[in-house]
């Protein structure tokens, strides 16, 4: 058997019905889940900066206690996936999620792991959403690879409304999102 | 040392000009490496008990039969040093035998066929094996360019066991005359587009009920860790 990696191709404007047939999957933290709660709204643009409406966005994350599929918050799920909306919105309802180790044993500051699809897309952009003034994102590693004057496009910021996060990700364009090979 | 995963020898590139769309959405500045840390070697893992055999059978999620082709879809999932990739969530949408999405933007007028809703899922087996009974899909047209029409496709979307494995693509038929045409089946390099095509297997086939069809699919997986190779930093 060829043993090289199958070539990508995009989702398609219509996927919704297999993939995210309703909005249960951006739920990711139950009433009993333990840690802070976030509702993360994420909007998706384009190289004009307009919504991208056919897109869409899965999050993966550690619970608050920084463990990837944690057996210990059974009421928290660590994927979340959503379908962008008619102003290229979306939002998951989670908590932030604790530190993870990263590289050479360091720990790695609170972020959640983003995956992008969209028609246009051939392939998945992968990035990654910190939360902005969290005093690790100084030391942290990844952050540290991005140049220093996109690394605010790796940020969600708190709004006024208590919990409420906003995260803009543009594909492309003068902000264009820091992505990542992976 | 950092190696390049973006294989352009063997994956599309993210602006691909004759389909129009990337232009507006495809990323232009370089990606960063990102060495693997625990984010990229974890991924979800889905309970089968939230998947039924029913979830396989395309053909019968209606009262009656679907129309079209019957056909079988059947194959393994392996990473790149060829192991089997077992409970593996696979999951698949695609036209009904006219070339219509039960979606509700799909605007074509061909018929909507009230015994087919075209998207199933199923778990790999402990071998990486997976199977779905459906029908073959039509071709559609759209609006990338005049006369533009997409060949028959299944779509495809695998989790893998970790958020580098996580992978979606589009599996088509071997001989297809509109593959030539199709600017999103172009956009993959010449010598990876076998690999997105389905072969008639006439051993899969089952006599008087069904073709077959053997679509294998390889996932990336994590970079070995430093401990296992022993050598990096
Ligand atoms: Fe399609």
């Amino acid at each position: 058997m060829d043993l090289h990696h199958t070539a990508n191709q995009p989702i398609g404007p219509f996927y919704h019905f297999a993939l995210t047939p309703d909005n249960d999957a951006g739920i990711m933290a139950g009433p009993d889940a333990k840690g802070e709660r976030v509702d993360l709204a994420i909007r998706l643009l384009d190289a004009d900066g307009k919504p991208v409406t056919n897109g869409m966005i899965e999050l993966w994350q550690a619970s608050a206690a920084g463990i990837y599929n944690d057996p210990a918050d059974p009421a928290f799920h660590g994927f979340g996936r959503l379908a962008t909306d008619r102003e290229g919105l979306c939002l998951f309802h989670t908590v932030k999620p604790g530190q993870v180790a990263g590289l050479n044993g360091k720990l790695q500051a609170p972020h959640i792991n983003v995956s992008v699809y969209a028609p246009g897309l051939t392939k998945r952009v992968v990035a990654r959403i910190y939360f902005a003034d969290d005093p690790a994102n100084d030391s942290d590693q990844v952050l540290g690879l991005a140049p220093e004057d996109r690394r605010q496009t790796m940020l969600a910021r708190q709004t006024l409304e208590a919990g409420r996060w906003n995260f803009d990700l543009h594909l492309c364009g003068p902000c264009e999102t820091v992505f990542f090979d992976i | 040392m950092q190696k390049s995963r973006l294989d352009p020898d063997n994956q599309p590139p993210y602006l691909y000009e004759p389909y129009h769309s990337t232009a507006k959405r495809a990323p232009r500045q370089p990606l960063i490496f990102l060495p693997h840390t625990l984010s990229e070697r974890t991924g979800p893992i889905f309970a089968d008990t939230l998947i039924t055999e029913a979830d396989r059978d395309l053909t019968r999620q209606g009262a009656g039969e679907p129309l079209g082709q019957r056909m079988i879809v059947e194959g393994r999932v392996v990473d790149e040093d060829g192991n089997p990739l077992p409970k593996t969530l696979v999951e698949v949408w695609q036209t009904n035998a006219a070339g219509r999405y039960r979606h509700e933007l799909d605007d074509w007028p061909a018929p909507l066929d009230p015994n087919f809703n075209g998207c199933g899922r199923v778990l790999t087996d402990e071998n990486g094996k997976y199977r779905f009974l459906t029908v073959k899909p039509g071709a559609y047209p759209w609006g990338n360019h005049p006369n533009a029409w997409r060949p028959a496709h299944i779509h495809f979307s695998l989790f893998g066991p970790s958020f580098v494995s996580r992978f979606i693509t589009q599996m088509y038929f071997e001989g297809d005359p509109m593959l030539e045409y199709d600017p999103v089946f172009q956009c993959v390099p010449d010598r990876a587009k076998h690999r997105i095509l389905a072969k008639f297997d006439l051993g899969l086939t089952e006599e008087r009920f069904a073709l077959g069809f053997r679509f294998d699919l390889v996932l990336r997986g994590p970079d070995a860790t430093p401990s296992e190779n022993g050598h990096e930093e």
